[in-house]
């Protein structure tokens, strides 16, 4: 019985660890750059300096190393006002319809880029935790 | 030596960024004296991407996140029965737009992004139904791009009407320039033209054309994101989304190419050149090209006594500067641009309703109407 028990918990856990395998970073940031380009350049430019007034930088960002709210405004979108680097904003930024990894990429993109650091590898797992 | 490299790295930086520093055309002016004011006339829209003015009181919004609204006498209610919206980057639910015999047919149309089909992602497509309670019924696909792509960009798209029964509606380049604008065996770049019930008209330019899509009407378009009738003319007026620097007015003409991206005044987001030609042989030249980009939505000319010293002047939203351009023309040449409402927000579509007011979807606060002072 115990055995059988072990063997379903190994199982399990081996299946969440396939489910959620994570892809090495170099490869997650590789990929973030690409939905970058896709998806967040047009508003945010080419090295995150965004557009002063209308669209917040994400270079040097204050805002984006609250992780949790960072992954919330990606999958479900952000408006009205936020202050980014002491600077005032009020607009509108629809969700893009990234999927869970998606946003996991681009985040651990952003993150490691434009003057932004971090030590924390954001997962499919860890984005799909967030929650409305 | 290697700050000599730099050097003419330099130079050759700042040569690229004052081409795009540079105006072209008429300077934008704003007012000195505003004898208009504005009204809300409905708010709590996040991103009113089409409207569509039945009546002065009686009018649709669609809501890129996939919401369509009717707004009567005030009242917003969710309209029931919409077929799939793809909601990926830059597409959702897109433009709507009401047949020129509404009051008989009662046919509305509207283009969405759209995930049918086999493969993964999403296409524009066109769709026309009727409205009953609030709910969509006859709901018929007219027309759906292919091949599905997860690209989240360049998905068009606007609708008009001529008087000869057709429709036409844009689709973008879907993130593929290298490949679609130029290409009429695949969608995306294109101006279509059917018939008003989805058939395709037996006199469309490629309709002999072997592998052709035979809806095409017009190629080499980027992201055309405003189109309207002519009030005089009856031409259809495209503009669209160029690269840096690169929005352009066209008048859209059959089986012309209008040259995305072999020609273009734009040059990348980045900064780096697309290509070294802005004139080519078989390529249509723009009425007009904005430098700097204006990034434009949605179009409208005014033609009613309302605004009197507007008369005939076309109107185009600013998505990057949040504002209305107005626009004067002498004999297809722009001699004036003007900043309305400015700072109002993203203008995201403008629309003359059948009132003679200009109505415009504004990001963030909804339709807004403008209000001449008396």
């Amino acid at each position: 019985m115990k055995g059988i028990s072990l063997f379903l918990i190994g199982s399990f856990t081996g299946l969440s660890l396939f489910l959620y395998q994570q892809k090495p970073l170099a490869q997650s940031i590789a990929d973030g750059e690409e939905i970058y380009i896709d998806f967040c350049m047009q508003c945010h430019m080419t090295n995150g300096e965004g557009v002063p007034g209308t669209f917040p930088p994400l270079a040097n960002s204050d805002y984006l190393p609250d992780i949790n709210k960072t992954i919330y405004a990606l999958k479900f979108g952000l408006k009205g006002p936020i202050t980014v680097n002491g600077k005032a904003y009020n607009s509108v930024m629809a969700s893009q319809g990234l999927d869970d990894e998606e946003i996991a990429d681009v985040m651990n993109y952003i993150l490691r880029n434009w003057g932004n650091e971090t030590e924390e590898v954001i997962t499919e797992e860890k984005v799909a935790s967030v929650q409305k | 030596m290697k700050t000599l490299q730099n050097f003419f790295l330099s130079i050759s930086i700042l040569g690229v960024i004052s081409c795009d520093a540079q105006d072209h055309g008429p300077a934008i002016s704003t007012p000195k004296i505003l004898d208009y004011s504005y009204e809300i006339i409905s708010d709590s829209i996040d991103i009113p991407w089409g409207l569509s003015m039945l009546s002065a009181t009686d009018f649709l919004v669609t809501e890129k996140a996939g919401t369509m609204y009717h707004i009567v006498d005030g009242v917003k209610t969710i309209v029931k029965g919409l077929p799939p919206v793809y909601v990926r980057g830059q597409g959702g639910l897109l433009d709507v737009a009401h047949s020129p015999d509404y009051n008989e047919d009662g046919l509305i149309y509207f283009t969405t992004s759209s995930p049918l089909g086999e493969e993964k992602g999403g296409h524009t497509a066109l769709y026309s139904a009727q409205l009953k309670n609030d709910s969509l019924i006859n709901t018929s696909l007219l027309y759906k791009g292919d091949f599905n792509t997860k690209k989240g960009q360049h998905w068009g798209s606007r609708i008009a009407f001529d008087e000869e029964g057709h429709v036409f509606f844009s689709i973008g380049d879907r993130g593929n320039r290298e490949v679609n604008p130029q290409d009429i065996t695949r969608d995306g770049g294109k101006i279509y033209r059917l018939n008003r019930d989805g058939s395709i008209p037996s006199n469309n330019p490629f309709i002999d054309n072997e592998n052709s899509r035979k809806a095409i009407y017009s190629y080499g378009h980027r992201n055309p994101q405003g189109m309207i009738t002519h009030p005089e003319t009856g031409e259809i007026w495209v503009h669209e989304h160029g690269p840096r620097g690169g929005d352009e007015i066209n008048i859209i003409k059959p089986g012309k190419n209008y040259g995305w991206p072999i020609i273009t005044y734009g040059i990348n987001y980045s900064g780096t050149p697309i290509t070294d030609q802005t004139k080519k042989e078989g390529m249509e030249q723009p009425l007009y090209y904005w430098l700097p980009s204006i990034a434009p939505s949605g179009m409208a000319f005014s033609t009613s006594d309302i605004y009197p010293k507007w008369k005939g002047n076309l109107f185009v939203g600013s998505l990057r500067f949040e504002y209305l351009e107005r626009l004067e023309l002498k004999n297809n040449t722009v001699v004036k641009r003007e900043k309305v409402l400015d700072s109002i927000g993203r203008v995201r579509n403008i629309e003359q309703g059948p009132d003679g007011y200009l109505y415009l979807g504004v990001e963030g606060k909804g339709i807004v109407k403008i209000i001449p002072k008396s």
